[in-house]
């Protein structure tokens, strides 16, 4: 644990070092605040809209943006160290290959939740101030709720792209296979799921088309941030087959940390197996 | 208790035998030079000796342990590498990534500048690694190394991209090292320099141990030839015919001088009867080098080869 620690520690400071924290922090902040100023453009004016929507509207965009963020951060934490030599190196020192890839792991999994953390938190505190309808009471649930479902969204990608960095054995194909995850999970998926609706003319199975939605942990976060508000609810299309099954948020939040553990796992196990 | 023993070592990566049963130690406090051209096995046998590869069959322990065993953390600790080629985290600081790898070894903090100091770093500890020069990053791989005091040390090219100041350096303090009883596995393809600091030479062909032994012992069973130079090349006619029979050539060389070539066992004999000559001016005796050692060696493997085919 001493080794995963130190290990996490380096990483964390490379990523103050590199810019990530603050480049991630300051995208979030000025995205949330501009969706919740001009959340209510549509409808003809310009100004802080309703908590619900603003939510709503953040939760489709950071859907794309935070598991492009998680794979571009990791997608070479292992297979870079293999380029630069430090890898071979580390194997040598008194480390296990479990402790390294936990260790990288925690370090990057703290840069993506203090950026997330502190990026939707500025703009929280930036409604509160300059909303006068907006009071920290009434923001504190939803955007929890939303912070801390972004940050198991980002962690789940973040495991899908040390998977992806154990496999590769070049930093190319792994940049590549990463984009093709981010394309399938945050693009493909969805569309070849409103094909199927829409190709069966909704004779789907209910049960089949549930269990569809749910392992996708992109679905899965918009589902969390959604249901908590019977208005978006109702005008989210798809997902409202499964507003009305009333998952709980726990339910639903474990799920996402089934994807944050299982790819993370599979990846320390394919570790453990290489043979450099 | 030596510091290694491989037995019968032997790795095979699918159907390529990267060694083939490597028999070879190094007790503490010794130097062994590990030589081979490329593909020889050096480093497969490195990281057999480090633990990183499991051997096919055979057995490797270090300072009387298995590096892959039970014990392999606390072993760990007492083993110090440099890889052949490392270029590690640009983003920082000489002074930090030598910080990471101490605390990954447990050493103390302070360690860290007293070693930075060593291998004349101290002044571009605080720049980013990303700065640094090769044979820079090759200076913070050798402090990266020396990390917790290591019972044995092992050095992939440790010379690469150095200047000769900074290679002397480098021999220096392994020539220290030694005499505190750190035993010191050295490969090197940068043989001249390599000899005066090696205790012993290993050379590696294909996986096999072509030859082993200090450099006295190697130079014997080489048999190669001595070469003097004789200066100046005066005409002298009667000269071959005095040194027949216990000579194996004689030309003029370059220099203005006679180049001689004998058996190691007529050395005194020819150098006698060239000294009663009133012409000689200079006389120098040439012992075959490293150098013309492996080229020896790495020939007589090839032969080998091709009288398989």
């Amino acid at each position: 644990m001493y080794e995963a620690l130190v290990v996490a520690g380096k990483e964390f400071r490379d990523g103050l070092r590199n810019r990530w924290v603050l480049a991630i922090t300051l995208a979030f902040a000025v995205l949330a605040i501009a969706l919740a100023w001009f959340g209510a453009a549509v409808s003809g004016e310009v100004g802080f809209t309703r908590v619900s929507t603003t939510i709503a509207s953040l939760a489709s965009l950071a859907v794309f943006l935070i598991p492009l963020i998680a794979l571009m951060l990791a997608y070479d934490s292992i297979v870079g160290e293999d380029e630069q030599g430090t890898l071979l190196l580390l194997m040598t020192y008194p480390i296990s290959r479990t402790a390294l890839l936990g260790g990288k792991f925690m370090g990057h999994a703290s840069i993506l939740a203090l950026s997330t953390f502190l990026g939707f938190g500025l703009a929280a505190a930036v409604i509160v101030m300059f909303d006068g309808d907006a009071t920290v009471a009434l923001l504190a649930g939803p955007f929890s709720l939303f912070i801390g479902s972004a940050i198991l969204l980002g962690w789940a990608f973040l495991a899908l792209a040390y998977l992806i960095s154990v496999v590769a054995r070049e930093k190319a194909r792994a940049a590549g296979l990463a984009l093709l995850v981010w394309f399938l999970f945050v693009l493909v998926y969805d569309l070849a799921l409103l094909g199927l609706l829409v190709g069966t003319e909704g004779r789907v199975d209910d049960g089949l088309f549930r269990f569809l939605l749910l392992i996708n942990p992109t679905d899965v976060f918009r589902l969390v941030n959604l249901t908590g508000f019977e208005s978006v609810a109702e005008a989210s299309g798809m997902l409202e087959v499964l507003a009305r099954q009333q998952y709980s948020v726990v339910q639903l939040l474990s799920l996402m940390a089934g994807w944050v553990l299982i790819p993370l796992a599979i990846a320390a196990g394919l570790f453990r197996a290489r043979r450099t | 208790m030596k510091a290694v023993v491989m037995e019968k070592l032997r790795r095979e990566f699918g159907s390529l035998c990267a060694l083939q049963g490597l028999d070879l130690s190094l007790e503490a406090g010794e130097v062994l030079g590990l030589l081979g051209h490329n593909g020889a096995g050096k480093s497969t046998a490195m990281k057999l000796i480090l633990g990183v590869l499991a051997p096919t069959s055979g057995q490797v322990s270090v300072l009387g342990q298995n590096p892959r065993g039970h014990g392999a953390g606390r072993l760990r600790l007492q083993l110090g590498y440099l890889p052949e080629n490392v270029s590690f985290y640009g983003n920082l600081t000489g002074r930090e990534v030598l910080r990471y790898f101490a605390r990954l070894k447990r050493v103390d903090a302070r360690k860290v500048n007293q070693l930075l100091e060593q291998v004349g770093l101290e002044e571009a500890a605080g720049r980013r690694v990303r700065t640094y020069s090769k044979g820079m990053r090759q200076r913070l791989g050798l402090a990266q190394a020396l990390l917790g005091h290591p019972r044995l040390l092992l050095l992939d090219e440790p010379t690469v991209g150095l200047d000769p100041m900074a290679t002397r350096d480098v021999y220096a303090t392994i020539d220290q090292l030694r005499g505190e009883g750190t035993a010191v596995i050295l490969c090197s393809h940068v043989l001249p320099g390599v000899e005066k600091h090696v205790d012993r030479v290993a050379i590696l062909g294909r996986g096999r141990l072509l030859a082993e032994g200090t450099m006295e012992e190697l130079r014997q069973q080489a048999a190669l030839p001595l070469t003097i130079h004789a200066h100046p090349a005066v005409a002298d006619h009667d000269l071959r015919q005095r040194l027949d029979g216990r000579i194996l050539s004689l030309e003029a060389g370059e220099d203005d001088d006679w180049v001689i070539q004998i058996r190691a066992e007529q050395k005194l004999p020819v150098m006698q009867e060239l000294m009663k000559n009133s012409w000689l001016r200079d006389l120098s005796v040439e012992t075959p080098t490293l150098e013309t050692l492996y080229a020896h060696f790495d020939r007589q493997l090839n032969e080998g080869a091709s009288h398989h085919v």
